[in-house]
Parts: C-alpha cells; structure tokens; sequence
C-alpha cells in the first residue's frame, strides 16, 4: 500500500482541485473519482507506472475547465449565485465590480426609494391616491438595481418601462370613484404586476427560460426571508428606542412614524434584494429546512380548517371576510410549494418528503374546491361584483395550477416523470396570474364603471 | 481514423442509450463499450461523458442509482427507462433516414472520399 502513497496524495489533491468548481457537486467528484480510479487501474495493468497512469488518466477525463463547463450548462441551478454575483470575476479578485461600488449603488437606491416615498407621501393630499402609487413610487429603485447589476440591454428595459407606464397611467387616470373596490382590487393587483416586471429585470430579460424564471422563485422566497428577517430586527430596534424615549419623556413617535418608517420600509426592499444576492450561501442551507418544517405545519393547519368548515356546517354561511382570508393561505401554500420546489435538487429521487408535498398540495385543492362552491353560491345569490369576480378568477387559476401540479406530482412519485416537469409547470404557469392581474388593474374598472 | 468531434457529439446520445439498452453499465464501462464498439476511433473526452449522463438522467431517459464497486467505491449506475426506450427508438429512426440518404447519394455519384470529408 506504501508504494502507492504517492498516487492517493495526487488523487487527493486532483479531488480538493475540483471540488473548489462550483458546478461540480461533491457526489459528481466521487462519481469522476471513481472513473479516474478505473483508468488508472487499467493502465497500470498495462505496464505503466503510478505516475503514467495517473499523468494517462487526467488527460483522458479532459481539460477541467471545459468540462466543469459543461457541467455547469446542465447544473445552472448549482451556479446562481455564481451567475448573479460575479459579473466579471470573484469579489475577492481585484477585477469587476468592487464591493464598496455595489454598496454605494444599494445604499443610494435604497434611500432613494425612502425620498420617493416620502415625497410622494408629502406631495399627493389623497390617502387613495398615494396607496395605488405606492409601488409605482417604489420599482423604478427595485428594478433600477437589477438593470445595474445585469447592464440590461435598452430593448429589456423598454420592456421594463412601457407596462410600467400603462399601469401608472391605468392607476392615475382612471376615475375611481372613492371607495369603490376596483380601486381596493387595483391597489392589491397591481404590486403583482410590478413584482413580476421585477423579476423581468432579474433574469436579465431572458425570460423565457425556465431555470431562470425558477431563480426568480427562489429569489422571491429569499427575498422574503430577508425582508422579514429586516423587519423584525428593525422591529426590535424601534421598539427599544422608542420605549427608552418614552422613559426619558421624549415623544419618538412622530419621529419614528414621519422619517423613520417612510425611509427604512421601502429602503429595506432594496437592500434585502441585494442581501439575497450578495449571500446567497447563508440562505440557501436554510431554504430546505424551512420548507420541510412548514410544509407539515401547513398540511395540520389546512386539515384543521377544512374540519373547521365541515364542523360549522356549511358553505353558504361563510363570510367575505373568511373567504378573503383563506384565500391569503392558499397563496401563502402555493408560495411555500413554489419555494421548496425550487429549492429541491431536480435530479434526487423521490422521497417521502416529495409525498407530504403532494398531501400538501391535495388539501389545498380541497380548501380550494370548498371556496369555489362557496363563491358561486354567494354570486348567484347576490349577484355578480368587481370583488367576487376577481376572487373566482383567482380562485379557478389556483386550482388549475394545484390540480395540474398535483397530477404531475403523483406521475413523478410513481417514476413516470421527471422532476423537471413539474418545475417546468410552475415556471411556466407563473406569467398568467400576472395576465391575470393586468385584466384586473386594467380592465375591471371600465367594465365595472369605476365603482 | 478520428471520427471528427461535432459527429461524435451528435451521435453520443443515441449511442449511450443504445449501451444502456443492451444492460445497465456505469460511467467507465459506457465509454470502454464505446471504444469496443467503434475500434477506438471514437474517442470521447472522458469528463464530458458525465453532464450527458445527469443530461439524459434529467429528461428521464435514464435512472441512476449509487452501488459499490468490486473495490469498495461509490460507483453510479445507470439503467436505460421505457421513456428513454422510445428517445432511442426514435434517434434510431433518425439515424436511419440520414444513413440512408448518405448511402443513395454516394452510390449514385462514384465520388472519392475526398468530397464526404467536409461533410462531417
């Protein structure tokens, strides 16, 4: 064994070699480790020596760049944060962007989002009026960092600014009538439409290509964790303030509530966007974990609320608020089902996990289904309004995407399917409830005269 | 002969499958069944064979699964699915059709091998 000291210590440092290559997995290293082994064997069995061998064996398995290439075109997931984060080279090499230059670029966007806030706070008198150009006052800073970051080409940033133009000309022209709910109904969609024009910007414009637009789901559920994660420091942070201030017997309220918050709440979504691409590492060992504690959780609570349902004894009796309110679970389900897809190695094979999520995903339906017949019990009982509409659209769009990822999901259990295609059923499905919110911002208030 | 590498790329799919389709092999023993089956002069570079592995492992042409060699390593298999069948049944059809126009337009003109040399 002696005599082949040598061989394992280049075998070992071939190894610590390519592992330091982002898009080969340390499986996919013992799997070439293995074939290495292979040709070394043989070669030796032909008369070389252990150097040959090894010297004869790397050459054959090819120049590791190249190949770690190649790897990384059929591995693009593995290599996100690489893509995002290095527009040039490593952030510790002198070459690209250098990080105090991005930090400035964040830091200026994010105050610059918190000055729109709080000017266009300042200058529309409306509280209407300002509620539906709050994230109008917002993206240009959101999608402002992503152009940086990806030097979008004039032709995507085209597609970025003309449906941001007609959506703030829809918002600001139309007349609303005061408090009518088309105008609730364009406040709540409108955000989506922005949302996804974001995520437009974030890949780049290449959004016709689904590893990407399933970067953008993960970058979402990131984001979102970042954010709260802001928050609840900034919570804590303010909260602390501002009873110390209240002991010495100075008011920090309008403070906190006049300069504080108008600054940090949208300032927070820039940087959270730049948190999410800047540490990508962090995250991504929680993102599974996350997502394989909640989706149980999930199940227990859909179940309980369903027995809830059937307990109280019937649909008809249930309330707008309710029907608002579980709607808001079943989207906060798809997040969750969106997030741990997109966080889950589309090559694993499927496990129990996979099993809890189609559970997941059938008790969703049920409450679903539940909410249907109790919308179209309610519309043809008191007839057709904006609110109802727009919830029933919601509603059957949900439950086509539950049922069709569902169904792809149980073909995938059973070893029909490849994991691939109920990602690509997500990525795809995700551009109609952005459709779907342009008819709602844009064409619900004519229909419906404004009211 | 070097069979010229945009050819060898083209034709690996199809040849790994129909490997595949003969018996389950691991990565080694695929491209050792390559060089059987061409004389050597289909030569691949080693790592390349991998990605197309996870490839065709991804579209659900092939299952893997992690054994143990005779020595004791790790070692992934692959196994050849009905889906991955019918993509190799159907390259097949491809390949013939090509083989088949080749084969008409080189007997109808007697022309030297000079000529096919761009082709490929």
């Amino acid at each position: 064994m002696a005599a082949h000291a040598e061989l394992e210590a280049q075998i070992d440092r071939w190894r610590s070699y390519v592992q330091r290559r982002q898009a080969i997995s340390p499986a996919d290293v013992d799997e070439l480790e293995d074939h290495l082994r292979e040709q070394i064997a043989e070669r030796q069995a032909t008369g070389l020596d252990d150097e040959e061998a090894f010297l004869v064996a790397i050459k054959r398995l090819g120049n590791l760049d190249a190949v770690s290439q190649e790897f990384a075109r059929e591995h693009s997931d593995r290599l996100w944060k690489q893509l995002v984060l290095l527009p040039e080279k490593t952030p510790d090499d002198d070459g690209g962007t250098p990080a105090w230059r991005e930090l400035a670029v964040v830091l200026a966007l994010a105050v610059g989002a918190g000055i729109a806030v709080k000017v266009g706070f300042l200058l529309i008198e409306n509280e209407n009026v300002f509620a539906r150009n709050l994230g109008l006052l917002v993206f240009p800073f959101i999608a402002g960092y992503f152009a940086w970051k990806r030097r979008l080409t004039p032709r995507v940033g085209l597609a970025l600014l003309i449906p941001y133009g007609v959506l703030a000309a829809a918002l600001n022209i139309y007349p609303f009538s005061v408090g009518g709910s088309t105008e609730l109904l364009a406040v709540l969609h409108a955000p989506v439409i922005l949302w996804l024009l974001a995520g437009l910007a974030y890949v780049g414009g290449r959004w016709r290509s689904d590893s990407r637009r399933m970067d953008f789901v993960r970058f979402t559920g990131e984001f979102a964790i970042y954010y709260t994660l802001l928050a609840l420091g900034g919570a804590v942070l303010s909260g602390l303030t501002l009873g110390a201030f209240t002991l010495i017997g100075t008011d920090f309220e309008p403070v906190l509530a006049e300069w504080i918050l108008p600054f940090a709440v949208p300032g927070a979504l820039v940087v959270a966007a730049w948190l999410v691409e800047a540490k990508q590492n962090v995250v991504e060992n929680i993102a599974p974990v996350l997502t394989r504690i909640f989706t149980p959780l999930t199940i227990v609570m859909l179940l309980a609320l369903l027995g809830v349902i059937a307990a109280a004894g019937g649909l008809v009796g249930l309330q707008r608020e309710l029907l608002i309110l579980m709607d808001a679970i079943l989207i906060l389900v798809l997040s969750l089902l969106l997030y741990s897809i997109s966080a889950r190695d589309s090559l694993a094979r499927p496990g129990l996990f996979d099993g809890l999520q189609l559970v997941l995903v059938v008790a969703a339906i049920a409450v679903d289904t539940v909410m249907l017949t109790a919308m179209l019990t309610r519309i043809a009982e008191f007839g057709f309004s904006p609110n109802k509409i727009a919830a029933l659209g919601l509603n059957l769009l949900l439950l086509v995407h539950l049922v069709r990822a569902a169904w792809l999901t149980v073909g995938f259990l059973q070893g029909r399917r490849p994991f691939g295609q109920v990602e690509n059923w997500q990525t795809r499905y995700l551009p109609i409830y952005g459709a779907w919110a342009a008819v709602v911002v844009v064409i619900f208030p004519p229909v419906f005269g404004f009211s | 002969m070097r069979i010229d590498k945009d050819l060898v790329a083209a034709s690996a799919t199809p040849l790994v499958l129909g490997i595949l389709a003969e018996g389950d092999l691991y990565g080694y023993a695929i491209l050792k069944r390559v060089g059987e089956l061409s004389g050597g002069s289909m030569q691949w570079t080693d790592g390349m064979l991998y990605p197309l592995l996870h490839r065709l492992e991804r579209f659900g042409y092939v299952n893997a699964t992690w054994g143990t060699s005779d020595a004791g390593r790790r070692r992934k298999h692959y196994a050849i699915t009905q889906t991955g069948r019918e993509a190799l049944a159907e390259r097949q059809q491809q390949w013939t059709v090509v083989a088949d126009a080749l084969r008409q337009v080189w007997h109808a003109s007697p022309t030297p091998p000079a000529v096919t040399e761009g082709w490929a």
